[in-house]
């Protein structure tokens, strides 16, 4: 028998996704905005605070929303496509994660194809709206290689995003519930990070670089995009980032060894 | 004995289900734990945040430093009383869901029994949640934790201010919770309550300082802002025990609450037994 490629399920989970989402037209518009809603507060928390105090060590209004751009579209793209990891607790307490691993396929190309949350894209519309605005204000002149910086920071943002929840999921291995703190490590990022992490201090740029790589996708490029520096080392940060998905991928590999079913 | 003295006092009754609640909510330890994690976090890179900020242009603060540190951590520990996003579901369900029939039944004004519920909700979540980041936030250093209100001397400054902002609390509650009453009544009307809470909280967000401190909004906005219902949730008591508000500027903002918690109560009821003169419930 021909074996189908994962694209081809990937995009027949998608296209379920979709149609039983445009069941409930209303709920999705609703929900979509009310996450656009949120994402629009953030916003305005950086205009009221900028507009007052004019730039933050030394960044300017621009600079910040291009930060808070980037972050925000980089988490409203993981969690658009990988929700399904984020709602793993469900995944494990209902037994559908028994019948994942009966499947001839990929146990996380099966989890994260199992939920795409569309109406999270209201935040990705607010980044792409400041985006729109911060690229041609920031005065930044767009060559090949800040583009490709911009693209980096957000593609492998939201990968690190993915590699945080892919932890959360081995945690839920042996908790069977989720940790509700542990959103400090994505709400929490995606609203301070807002703000480029060295502002905070020293203590929380050593936390948001060797607990999870934040920096490398935020920081760093973006000194490069705002030319603060000129370091290639800058610039190919986020994929450097991207080591950080090698513990996530073996976490996940001893998760699934020692998975026991709740018996649901 | 008398027939009237078997009959509960109408007090009676309302501390009942203040008391249901308060306990139910009570039970709820581990996302309580998990809410001061979170919740400490929040504080934790605003504090941080604010400080760049100073260090940036301290000429550009509406208020003192340690006077926002405050506002911060004070909100933060009562964030579970003020925020604008807790409503409790049974209430929705009980009016789109046709089950109000049976809340009707009941010898109690349904108002009462509503915001009593919601004000013993909001306490029982807030009694669990602000000791301990009240406590770790007062040993911060200075300049990053809680002190006592700015421009307070004397030891009777600081029970002035202890106790204006406890009064202010209860202000606080009482006006959050009545305005959560207009959501739950708005449902009457639309059936359907995602709209009127996404609006809610966005106005809320913005008019009662949720975004930032209302002092830090643009010249003006503060000036106006104060008088309105929604700086008498998380405003008030935050600026009281910040020192912001101080002396005869915090009795009077204090007085302003009750004067809103009053006016917000009686309106409220007023729609809540007119919108009851034409609910339909539909079998079921």
């Amino acid at each position: 028998m021909k074996k189908i490629s994962n694209l081809t399920v990937y995009r027949k989970f998608l296209s379920i996704h979709l149609r039983s989402l445009m069941q409930y037209k209303a709920s999705f518009i609703m929900t979509l905005l009310g996450q656009f809603s949120g994402a629009f507060s953030a916003f305005l928390t950086i205009y009221f605070l900028l507009r007052r105090f004019g730039t933050v060590e030394g960044y300017t209004y621009q600079e910040v929303l291009l930060c808070f751009a980037s972050i925000y579209m980089a988490f409203s793209l993981a969690e658009t496509f990988a929700r399904g990891l984020d709602r793993f607790p469900a995944v494990i307490g209902n037994g559908e994660f028994d019948r994942i691993l009966v499947r001839p396929r990929n146990e996380i190309f099966q989890v994260i194809a199992s939920k795409t949350e569309l109406t999270r894209l209201g935040r990705l519309l607010q980044a792409i709206v400041t985006f729109c605005y911060a690229i041609p204000a920031s005065g930044i002149d767009f060559t090949p290689d800040k583009i490709l910086c911009l693209v980096l920071m957000v593609v492998c943002g939201a990968l690190v995003f993915v590699g945080v929840f892919v932890i959360f999921a081995f945690i839920c291995f042996f908790t069977l519930e989720g940790l509700e703190f542990m959103n400090i490590l994505t709400d929490g990022v995606r609203e301070h990070g807002s703000y480029p992490f060295d502002i905070y201090g020293k203590e929380i740029m050593t936390v948001m670089t060797f607990v999870v790589p934040y920096t490398l996708v935020q920081v760093y490029p973006l000194h490069y995009l705002i030319g603060r520096t000129d370091s290639l080392l800058n610039l190919f940060a986020p994929l450097l980032a991207l080591v950080f998905l090698i513990p996530c991928a073996l976490l996940w590999k001893l998760g699934v060894r020692h998975y026991k079913s709740t018996g649901s | 004995m008398s027939e009237a003295a078997k009959q509960p006092s109408f007090l009676h009754k309302y501390l009942a289900f203040f008391h249901i609640r308060f306990s139910a909510g009570l039970q709820y330890r581990a996302a309580a734990l998990a809410g001061i994690a979170t919740q400490f976090f929040w504080g934790f890179m605003e504090t941080l945040l604010y400080n760049a900020f100073w260090r940036g242009d301290p000429s550009a603060f509406p208020m003192g430093l340690q006077a926002t540190v405050n506002y911060i951590w004070f909100r933060q520990a009562m964030l579970s009383m003020f925020n604008s996003w807790h409503f409790d579901s049974s209430i929705f369900s009980a009016i789109t869901g046709g089950s109000i029939s049976m809340e009707l039944i009941r010898p109690c004004d349904l108002y009462a029994m509503w915001l009593t519920k919601s004000c013993a909700s909001r306490l029982s979540r807030v009694v669990l949640r602000c000791m301990p980041i009240l406590v770790i936030a007062s040993f911060l250093p200075a300049g990053y934790g809680m002190r006592f209100p700015e421009g307070c001397e004397t030891a009777g400054d600081v029970v002035f201010a202890l106790a204006v902002t406890l009064i202010s609390l209860i202000g606080s509650l009482l006006v959050v919770s009545s305005i959560e009453m207009f959501v739950y009544i708005s449902t009457f009307y639309t059936l359907n309550h995602a709209g009127v809470r996404m609006v809610y909280g966005m106005v809320a967000g913005f008019l009662g300082g949720e975004l930032v401190p209302l002092p830090f909004l643009p010249d003006g906005f503060y000036d106006v802002l104060q008088y309105l219902p929604f700086a008498a949730v998380q405003s008030a008591p935050c600026l009281i025990w910040g020192g912001t508000l101080a002396g005869m500027d915090a009795l009077r903002t204090v007085g302003l609450q009750f004067i809103w918690a009053a006016v917000l109560i009686v309106t409220g009821r007023m729609w809540l037994n007119r919108s009851l003169k034409r609910v339909v419930v539909q079998g079921g």
